[in-house]
């Protein structure tokens, strides 16, 4: 094993040391574009170094022992560099750049002091989530697992002085936190059982046909938990659309390309212990493709675009989750990418407009396609991408699905994330048609962005292009199993989905409303998000309230019950034994000259 | 010829009429009276020890005693005087300022 893991290395450690420095050194933090700067710097360099071992297509592994036992090291950490993680470096750092590069334009207005902060977070941030990729184990997984939660929660409440975005802070926190604890426990049962942390040995197991533990399915259901929370599946999605509150490079950067994609990037990772228990890949396959289509119907009724874009990540995460339960994780693992990209790219431009309306309510907007040409192209670009138009990346990578889907014999997930391409056509492009095209709603004169937002918005609009057209040319090898009616069919259904939106928001041949009415229910309950925001909110009341309460009056009157009984007790015989004290000197002698008698009559009797 | 249980019975007498003084008496200057009582009880002990044993130890001691209770008897008188003179009694039922 002496294979050089130095490249992977350093693309690790730079954002950490960066993270260290600007941690550590106040007056660097505080200079705010500085700290920037200095972030950005080694984010760059970091990124030319995950370039390099993406285009060596590096396979290594390396590990050094954390937990020593007497039977060799109980836990390791190290890196694990594999074509897997190679891409997941490149997409990581490569966001990661743009995103802080924006930022400084986004978040011009900020003071120098939290601006810092920021960009210290999105250090600790790009470090935590690089070293979840290159985890060789389970356990080193888990811990960055958290820290990017932890990351997660620090840049939602980047505002904290907002209470809906500390409160969306903690929900996003917790939530998350409800998944990692089947997460851990799955980990540390299936450690029990096997004796290690480490993938390659659970895969070499896993092909001996080795890994008959019993309750195998149980253990890798908690695992799956854990990717539930963190990627937002049904039913711990709800913190996703409530992280929107944080800035929108945030939402960019962990809650659309990166962190939430952790969980799929687990299940595709320890792929081959999940094929041991099909009946927890098909429920994964069924959980994917439902919450696909319930995000999609909330992103339907959904006025705020950030939110909008936040339920069609959810969706979106449910595609790959789909795709990863019925054993094509290639796909799956393959739509992470592509929607990474254009995901990304339609949040930034989200931001760019944000950042010229003021208003996050589309309705507000309109007519900005002549005010911001170029960011109304890119989010065009983002959205044929996201809709799966050829031949734009999102295209090949959601038929590849699709097609992997359909391949699994899965037919109910099938036709659910068949009507979830068709949504999802549909509500983006009701964003483009409202906010973009139409008569213009905003006051003021909305002006396009400055560079420093344009060139990231341009260079992933290309980028998508661009691995969309080497699809086209070159692929063919990742869709050949697909069925040969599958193209047009998802092309089809994003047409129609495209053509209902134009109908409705462009040529307003079909009342909106109209539409809300005849589907009253739907339109009822995907806009009180299906009650499960309300039903968290009463659980937490009910349970987590009521229980705090329990132990308040435990507390009140039992703890400090038994104390105040101690001292009334202590203070009640002191008062009746101060009598005892006359304070008359012949009292005393009264009681030594008994004392000494009865010592005298004590050790005659004793002697006998 | 006495023999030396006498002596020590004389002791113990004395010595239970002194502590009966410092135990019943009211005033401060009786309760000094019984303390010399018990103090000379015991001098009779030693004294009647060093007799019927031969050991002159005990009669020197009883020297010292001696110095010692009249040094004692003069501290305890000034103590009364320094006390009447701020409480005007010296009733030793009512010196309790150390009551709990």
């Amino acid at each position: 094993m002496t294979l050089d893991v130095g490249l992977p290395l350093l693309v690790l450690a730079l954002p950490f040391v960066a993270f260290l420095l600007l941690a550590i050194v106040g007056p660097l933090r505080r200079t705010g574009r500085g700290a920037g700067l200095v972030s950005i710097a080694a984010i760059a360099i970091s990124f030319g170094a995950a370039l390099a071992v993406w285009a060596r297509e590096f396979v290594a592994e390396r590990t050094w022992g954390w937990i020593p036992a007497d039977g060799g090291p109980i836990a390791t950490v190290g890196v694990l560099v594999d074509p897997l993680s190679n891409a997941m470096l490149v997409l990581v750092t490569l966001v990661s750049l743009l995103v802080q590069i924006y930022s400084l334009a986004y978040l011009a207005d900020e003071r120098p002091g939290p601006l810092g902060r920021y960009y210290t977070y999105q250090s600790l941030f790009v470090f935590s989530m690089l070293g979840l990729v290159l985890a060789p184990g389970f356990l080193q997984m888990f811990v960055f697992w958290e820290l990017v939660g932890l990351c997660s929660y620090l840049l939602i409440g980047f505002w904290y002085e907002r209470p809906a975005a500390a409160r969306a802070a903690v929900k996003a926190f917790w939530i998350t936190k409800l998944g990692d604890v089947g997460f851990i426990v799955g980990i540390v049962l299936l450690w029990s059982a096997t004796g290690t942390f480490e993938f390659t040995e659970l895969f070499e197991q896993a092909q001996e046909n080795a890994l008959a533990v019993p309750g195998l399915a149980t253990i890798m259901f908690l695992i799956y938990l854990g990717a539930v929370g963190k990627s937002a599946q049904f039913p711990l999605h709800v913190w996703l659309p409530d992280a929107m509150e944080g800035p929108t490079p945030v939402s960019a950067l962990i809650h659309a390309a990166t962190m939430v994609t952790a969980g799929v990037y687990m299940v595709t990772r320890t792929e081959p212990l999940f094929a041991l228990v099909p009946e927890v890949l098909t429920l994964i396959a069924w959980v994917g493709a439902f919450t696909a289509l319930l995000a999609a119907t909330m992103a339907c009724v959904e006025g705020d675009i950030k939110r909008v874009l936040a339920y069609s990540t959810v969706s979106q995460l449910g595609y790959m989750m789909a795709a990863a339960g019925a054993g094509a994780s290639p796909a799956g693992f393959l739509h992470l990418l592509t929607h990474g990209l254009f995901k990304a790219l339609l949040f930034l431009a989200a931001g760019a407009v944000i950042h010229a309306v003021g208003t996050n309510d589309i309705f507000r907007m309109g007519g900005l396609f002549r005010a911001m040409p170029q960011t109304g192209i890119v989010f065009v670009v983002g959205t044929l991408a996201l809709a799966g138009v050829p031949p734009l990346a999102g295209f090949f990578s959601k038929e590849a699905v699709l097609g992997g889907v359909w391949e699994a014999h899965l037919t109910g997930p099938f036709l659910m994330l068949a009507l979830t391409a068709l949504l999802t056509a549909f509500y983006m492009f009701r964003v483009v048609f409202v906010a973009f095209f139409g008569r213009a709603h905003a006051g003021g004169h909305p002006h396009e962005a400055p560079w420093l937002m344009r060139g990231p918005l341009w260079l992933l609009a290309i980028l998508t292009l661009l691995v969309g057209i080497r699809f086209a040319l070159g692929g063919g090898e990742t869709h050949a199993e697909a069925p040969g009616w599958l193209p047009p069919l998802s092309v089809g259904l994003a047409a129609v989905g495209f053509v209902l939106a134009w109908a409705m928001y462009q040529r307003r041949a079909i009342d909106p409303v109209r539409i809300a009415v005849a589907l009253t229910p739907f339109d009822y309950l995907a806009r009180r998000r299906y009650g499960l925001d309300g039903l968290y909110a009463g659980l937490y009341r009910g349970i987590i309230l009521g229980f705090s309460r329990l132990i308040g009056w435990i507390d009140r009157y039992v703890v400090d019950g038994i104390l105040n009984a101690l001292t009334a007790l202590t203070l009640r015989a002191g008062d009746g034994l101060r009598h005892i004290q006359s304070g008359r000197a012949q009292d005393y002698v009264y009681g030594v000259a008994f004392g000494v008698l009865f010592l005298f009559v004590w050790a005659q009797l004793w002697r006998r | 010829m006495i023999g030396l249980s006498a002596y020590l019975v004389l002791a113990a007498l004395v010595f239970s009429i002194g502590l009966f003084g410092v135990l019943t008496r009211r005033n401060a200057v009786g309760i000094l009276l019984g303390i010399e009582l018990m103090l000379n009880a015991v001098n009779i002990n030693l004294v009647a020890f060093a007799r019927f044993n031969g050991d002159l130890t005990g009669l020197i001691f009883t020297l010292f005693t001696i110095s010692i209770t009249v040094a004692e008897v003069a501290v305890g008188l000034a103590i009364v005087i320094a006390i009447f003179r701020v409480r005007r009694t010296v009733e030793a039922d009512r010196l309790d300022l150390l009551r709990g």
